[in-house]
């Protein structure tokens, strides 16, 4: 008798644990023959907010590690995803992708983290800057993370849309709630796997699935959420995030691009979500000496 | 090899067991070829020469000794690797591989830091906590800018320059080679360089490790030998680019012979850097910088902290608790994890050194040194301060190179930037005081690439090393050090 294969139990990732969505439901999109891909969590509004406090407490230590060891962390991740790359190419099969652009997608994505990992100790560099202010003070730039980010992921794509707007926020230091999206949902859930064994702390990234209807409001209206990243191509719900947004003036981008081309990457991806920091210092200015050896 | 010491201070006797870091886990070969076009050489001429360790006198290997004809062979390997490969490769892919290189160093970091004790007499402290994962992540971190230079060069287009020639010196044999091979690597250059003739083998271990890697064939040559090698390649026709790091004296050779050639050029050089102590500053921490400036490596570091300025309020207290921070120094075996100041790297340093100490007394300058057992084999010195040094005295304006620290004192901020900048190097100073304000305007003033303000002896892959005047040209590190590596138009 041939062995009964052990079927996959898809649970949403929050503040580094794996739960089933704490209402209890769930939703079954189908793939291209209109088989059901699994019984997904459909995520409450409380699974959101559960996620924003976690993604909140783990902003301080995130937000405050060298920037180098982000990079190291980053870089894990993509080791890990190599490593794992046959269940992702056969869950992009799953979903419908052939299994040439499954294994280019997942290529993409492993060298799109790296792309962003190195970007984590050099992004400061050349963005901030010394101010040559007419005083005697000594006044500088530099950026900072926005926060708490809210990551509505693309919905044509499982895996690079996830990968290619969910990297610059993590390398800049945020931490983030992302909604997986809806229909093609099994690689955010694997990609949680990946990231709970890479190093990567948790609450840096939480991952919800379910309906956008539901769960967009409930993060765009949230008080301690502190920017949107849409990467959808609703406009009309772009439009009510972007209302909801004013609430406490979160930062909006939204991105349409076609993340499967190996340039939708970029410096101002991360700087998006940096806020800038300009300090003052005096520089004492006594007696005659001057540099002229 | 635990030497007793006497805490003068306290009245207490220390006495700390041994603690010698393994050496099994280390399987050195016998004898070291050429790494020529991705294959292990023999020297043209035949011929080897022996590294000893400076910490017992002792030969570890030996090691190539290459030729004009070796170093032909390599650059034209390097030219070929540049041209069918390493230049039309994707600059993401090339990332990969020194990210790759990067973590196979992290994999064999252990095995790193001891060869490096064994070869430079250096601490094992300091090879494990600094050399090695200092030279990991200089890799880690150009490999991320291969594929993102046109960010560091806005408006211009970002080439290779081709083939880079590099020596480097004995005080950092590793971590000299990883900032002279990542950035090259990185701008897409290839390379061929010569460690220096007394540390010759972590240079070798990392060209094992390159192997390890996959890196094509070529891109990277590593040419063991002596001045005459590195002569070959300073003045082989065919190198696009050479960076020195090293004397000011063989730096002015270097640059003489590159006078006329379109070669690019960058030099790191000596340094007789300021370390400036005001009365305001928290004296014990400073006591700890002005010793991890002067007796850090030996002193064989070029930016070393070997002009002490105090200001003349707290002269006496600094130097009280300095040379009572000074006999509690261990001196002897560097394999020991309790040890804080190791072998000096070959016996012909340990002479330029003597000969400064003696220059030194005939000037008139007070000599103080701890008492401390010196180990019978090998090679070392103990660490040693000058008092009533003058401005004008050879141990105050030379570059010594090894644990011996002058001391002048200053009274008000005008004249201690006069006496700091009086000098024909600018490579480094320390600046120690409570007062941001006064930190600004001195780090404004001192005419040296690296200010050090209340620390000292700090490198980071992403902060740009190098000097001013005689202490040569071009930077080292971070976005700035991508450009010594680059054509522009």
């Amino acid at each position: 008798m041939s062995r009964l294969e052990i079927l996959k139990t898809y649970k949403i990732y929050i503040g580094g644990q794996f739960p089933r969505t704490e209402s209890g439901r769930f939703y079954s999109p189908l793939d291209k023959k209109g088989k059901p891909l699994g019984n997904i969590c459909l995520s409450s509004r409380k699974d959101v907010r559960n996620a924003i406090v976690a993604a909140r407490k783990a902003f301080g230590s995130w937000s405050e590690r060298a920037a180098f060891n982000r990079g190291q962390i980053l870089y894990r991740i993509a080791e890990m995803l190599e490593g794992r790359k046959e269940q992702f190419i056969s869950e992009l099969i799953q979903q419908g992708s052939t299994k040439k652009n499954a294994e280019e997608e997942v290529n993409l994505s492993i060298d799109r983290i790296v792309y962003y990992a190195g970007w984590c100790d050099k992004y400061q560099q050349v963005l901030s800057s010394v101010n040559p202010v007419a005083s005697s003070h000594f006044n500088f730039s530099v950026l900072e993370p926005t926060g708490v980010v809210g990551i509505l992921a693309p919905q044509n794509t499982s895996l690079i849309g996830l990968v290619s707007i969910m990297l610059p926020v993590i390398c800049g230091g945020n931490t983030c709630v992302v909604i997986a999206s809806e229909n093609l949902p099994l690689c955010a859930v694997t990609f949680a796997e990946v990231l709970n064994s890479s190093d990567v702390p948790g609450g840096v990234v939480n991952i919800l699935t379910g309906t956008n209807k539901e769960l967009n409001e409930t993060l765009s209206t949230h008080m301690d959420v502190n920017a949107i990243v849409y990467g959808g191509d609703d406009l009309e719900a772009l439009k009510q995030i972007q209302e909801n947004a004013v609430l406490n003036v979160k930062r909006v981008f939204s991105y349409s691009k076609d993340w499967s081309k190996a340039d939708s990457q970029d410096l101002y991806m991360i700087s998006d979500t940096q806020e800038i920091k300009t300090t003052w210092h005096p520089i004492e200015n006594i007696g005659g000496s001057s540099s002229s050896y | 090899m635990a030497t007793k010491k006497k805490n003068t201070e306290q009245g207490i006797d220390w006495n700390y067991s041994p603690s010698l870091e393994s050496t099994s886990h280390l399987k050195l070969k016998k004898k070291y070829d050429l790494f020529i076009d991705g294959e292990w050489v023999k020297p043209s001429s035949g011929k080897y020469f022996k590294t000893v360790n400076p910490a017992n006198e002792e030969v570890i290997a030996e090691i190539a000794y290459g030729n004009q004809e070796d170093v032909d062979k390599a650059v034209k390997a390097a030219r070929k690797a540049y041209t069918d490969v390493w230049s039309i490769m994707p600059p993401a892919e090339r990332a990969k591989y020194i990210f790759r290189i990067a973590r196979l160093m992290q994999e064999r970091a252990r095995e790193l830091a001891v060869a490096e004790t064994l070869d430079a007499g250096k601490t094992i402290r300091e090879s494990r906590d600094i050399d090695v994962p200092l030279a990991c992540n200089y890799f880690f971190y150009y490999a991320g800018w291969a594929d993102k230079l046109e960010y560091a060069f806005p408006n211009r287009k970002v080439e290779s320059l081709g083939v880079a020639g590099q020596i480097i010196p004995w005080n950092f044999p590793l971590l000299m080679a990883a900032w002279k091979i990542a950035p090259a690597l990185a701008t897409g250059n290839t390379v061929v360089l010569k460690p220096a003739e007394t540390t010759p083998l972590t240079a070798l271990i990392l060209a094992e490790i390159i192997e390890e890697s996959g890196l094509p064939a070529g891109v990277v040559n590593i040419v063991t030998g002596h001045g005459d090698t590195g002569a070959a390649i300073v003045n082989h026709p065919d190198i696009d680019k050479i960076a020195f790091t090293g004397s000011t004296n063989v730096g002015k050779i270097i640059q003489k012979a590159l006078a006329g050639t379109s070669k690019k050029l960058t030099l790191e050089l000596g340094g007789k850097s300021a370390n400036i102590i005001f009365d305001d500053a928290p004296i014990d921490q400073a006591v700890e910088g002005i010793v991890n400036g002067i007796f850090f490596n030996q002193g064989h570091v070029c930016c070393a902290g070997s002009r002490l300025y105090v200001q003349e309020s707290v002269a006496e207290l600094v130097i009280q608790k300095l040379k009572s921070r000074m006999d509690s120094l261990y001196l002897g075996n560097p394999l020991d994890k309790n040890t804080d100041i190791g072998a000096i790297n070959s016996k012909e340093q340990l002479e330029t050194i003597h000969k400064y100490i003696k220059i030194g007394k005939q000037e008139g300058a007070e000599m103080y040194q701890p008492k401390c057992s010196i180990p019978t084999k090998g090679f070392y010195c103990a660490p040693t301060l000058f008092i009533n040094v003058a401005q004008s005295s050879v141990i105050a304006q030379e570059e010594i190179f090894g644990p011996v620290l002058t001391i002048q004192t200053f009274r008000t901020v005008d004249e201690v930037i006069q006496k700091a900048n009086n000098s024909p190097f600018g490579l480094a100073a320390g600046v120690w005081t409570d007062k941001g304000s006064r930190i600004f305007n001195l780090s404004s003033k001192l005419r040296a690439g690296v200010i050090w303000a209340n620390t000292y002896n700090k490198f980071d892959p992403t902060s740009p090393f190098g000097g001013y005047k005689e202490s040569g040209f071009g930077r080292e590190g971070g976005l700035h050090g991508l450009n010594s590596y680059v054509k522009l138009s």
